[in-house]
């Protein structure tokens, strides 16, 4: 069998702060195959930003410490130098960021940045990769593509902009697409034709997608699999159907619960999990989620191992038969109860 | 674009007329200030200075002077109290070498002000960052007449490297122009220079940590086509901005120390004498002359401003 295209093991990553040492990434393992669309969810601060700019080695940072393993098929993405780095990204590699306008260089008209990575990766002329953007940006459904290219990035909508920089990140066909929180800065709408988008390239193109979220909606809405990652760890992975209808961990439990539903009777408050993720810099020295957990017990003082107990692996002592009591809540997954009024 | 011209050319109006009326004011308050005395010479008697006044109108009304004086700046009849020379002709004759000195010293500062505050934001914090910085903060506070009066004594007079002052028209000996011309530049240029670096580093890191140098970063393009693309060019604008407005300055009177140290007979040079003379006409010409010029390069900066950054240009 070839390797996976993207493979992640045990990657660390940690930073110099003022308090000390970060550990911003703590052990992370995880692959991608070709045409496979991963989730990785988590709360701002749980590490997934910097998994992926880890991969294309934009946290190479003065102070940084990166260890583990990343191969992009047989290239060693985390020992890569530079020069090869740059050869790595935009073209092998794409990413999309989470807020389009801050993402585009606001003095530059929109199908030159478009150019701009094509010529960088390909040996054409200005003309010849103008007129590719211009194809690119009628392709992710940009009507009037060729007058479009000549805007600026404050000239077009916000949908617009980022179907703009995923035009740019499908430049020079790369194998691997990741999205840092796509949709966050969309309207509802928007989101669902963004995600309708990159759903359509993996099924025509064949491009694999490490989709980082918090939200569990977009996820349902795209994803085969899914990564839960709390305090820089991953807590809980499987494909889209077990960590949705049989999620193994507590803090899985609480994101589920967010999800406000039409379907259900309404509480008065939407269920928030309590407390907030732990400092990085001193992790609880056992289970992380803990001291958020209503469901903590003695043995969450030394930490759980990401280990299959149920189909899947999770990082929960807890058993199995006790985790489908502890997970309904008024009738439906959660950690715990909305407020009542 | 209309309604921009014709708020701008407002504008100048309204400053050019408060300039000269407070310009003309303060000559009339000032003590020793009254021109038919000084003109009458030593000793005068009442009489010859009862003459004057008539003769120059100096026994009308102050608005009815002031009318008068504006008249002949607007017909370029008017003429120094002291020497009889027409105003407007000096400062024509005199206004290429204060751009020649202004222009030369612009350029240096701003090329010499983008390397340095490109080297220290690439290096913030090391070495070479901080001594750049030392000697942007020597360059603000060392007055630049002192160092011109310096330059000009050991490397013009004592070591004769460069010529003890004076200037050559550029169209009579471009290469003697310049040669004129390199320490006036130069201690010009000093003091602006690292007012630059560190506005441009400051600008430079600001963008540096912006999301989408991150983007570009990650769309694969070489590390020197970011810092050059993405980085400089998007702080230059602030800068470009400044850059004008200084240029404004200087030609507008910023350089007159400058001029008398190396005695480039340019229009600050000019001003400064009939100030000491208590001469009003050239002091108001002048005055006026670089009013108009700073009106007109903030509407050229402006324009700039809009071509370089296109969030602000009008749809």
């Amino acid at each position: 069998m070839s390797p996976p295209l993207l493979r992640v093991e045990d990657l660390r990553v940690s930073f110099v702060s003022p308090h000390g040492r970060v550990q911003a990434v703590d052990g992370v393992s995880f692959e991608v195959a070709s045409g496979e669309i991963l989730a990785v969810v988590g709360e701002s601060g749980s590490g997934k930003s910097v998994t992926a700019l880890t991969l294309i080695g934009l946290t190479r940072v003065p102070g940084v410490r990166i260890e583990g393993v990343a191969t992009l098929r047989e290239l060693d993405l985390l020992g890569a130098r530079e020069d090869e780095l740059e050869q790595i990204r935009g073209r092998r590699i794409a990413t999309v960021f989470q807020d389009a306008l801050s993402a585009l260089n606001p003095v530059y008209r929109v199908g030159d940045q478009i150019a701009e990575q094509i010529r960088a990766h390909e040996d054409v002329g200005r003309s010849t990769a103008r007129g590719r953007a211009v194809e690119l940006l009628g392709r992710v459904g940009i009507p009037r593509a060729k007058e479009r290219a000549r805007a600026f990035p404050h000239e077009l909508s916000g949908g617009m902009r980022q179907r703009a920089t995923i035009a740019m990140a499908l430049s020079c066909e790369p194998e691997l697409l990741v999205a840092d929180e796509p949709t966050t800065a969309l309207d509802v709408t928007i989101q669902a034709q963004i995600l309708g988008l990159l759903a359509e390239l993996r099924d025509e193109a064949g491009i694999a997608v490490v989709l980082i979220t918090h939200d569990l909606g977009v996820v349902a809405e795209v994803a085969d699999r899914v990564a839960v990652m709390y305090a820089g760890q991953i807590v809980e992975a499987g494909s889209l159907e077990e960590v949705f209808y049989d999620p193994q961990h507590p803090y899985t439990w609480g994101l589920l619960g967010c999800i406000s539903r039409v379907d259900r009777p309404r509480t008065a408050n939407l269920p928030a999990i309590p407390g907030r993720p732990p400092s990085l810099t001193a992790p609880p020295s056992g289970c992380r989620f803990a001291p958020r957990c209503p469901h903590s017990f003695p043995p969450c003082a030394t930490p759980p191992p990401l280990a299959i107990r149920a189909g899947h692996p999770d990082r929960c002592w807890l058993e199995p038969t006790e985790k489908r009591l502890r997970r309904v809540v008024e009738g439906r997954i959660g950690l715990v109860a909305g407020a009542t009024r | 674009m209309a309604a921009f011209v014709v708020r701008r050319l407002s504008s100048m109006a309204l400053v050019l007329f408060t300039v000269s009326v407070l310009v003309f004011a303060v000559f009339n308050v000032i003590p020793n200030g009254d021109p038919a005395v000084r003109m009458a010479g030593q000793a005068p008697s009442d009489f010859e200075i009862q003459a004057i006044r008539q003769e120059w109108g100096f026994d009308e009304p102050v608005w009815v002077q002031y009318a008068t004086m504006m008249r002949k700046l607007a017909t370029g009849d008017v003429v120094s109290y002291f020497t009889q020379a027409n105003v407007v002709d000096e400062i024509v004759r005199g206004a290429p070498h204060t751009f020649s000195l202004a222009i030369g010293a612009a350029l240096i500062w701003f090329a010499v002000g983008v390397v340095l505050g490109l080297v220290s934001a690439v290096r913030a914090g090391r070495a070479s960052d901080r001594l750049i910085t030392v000697l942007a903060v020597i360059g603000v506070s060392v007055p630049g007449f002192w160092v011109g009066a310096l330059a000009n004594h050991y490397l013009g007079f004592r070591l004769g490297i460069f010529p003890n002052g004076g200037y050559v028209p550029l169209t009579e000996n471009p290469l003697r122009w310049a040669y004129h011309l390199v320490l006036p530049w130069l201690t010009l240029a000093l003091l602006l220079t690292g007012v630059y670096a560190r506005v441009l580093r400051t600008h430079l890191l600001d963008t540096l940590s912006a999301s989408h140098v991150q983007a570009a970063r990650a769309k694969g393009i070489t590390g020197r086509q970011v810092l050059l693309r993405h980085v400089l060019r998007n702080s230059l604008i602030p800068v470009v901005t400044l850059w004008g407005l200084d240029f404004g300055v200087v030609v507008g009177g910023g350089a007159i120390l400058i001029e008398a140290v190396f005695d480039l007979e340019g229009v600050g040079q000019y001003a400064a004498q009939a100030i000491g003379d208590l001469d009003v006409p050239p002091v108001l010409a002048v005055t006026l002359f670089g009013a108009f010029f700073i009106v007109v390069v903030n509407a050229l900066v402006d324009i700039a401003y809009a071509w370089l950054d296109p969030r602000v240009r009008p749809r």
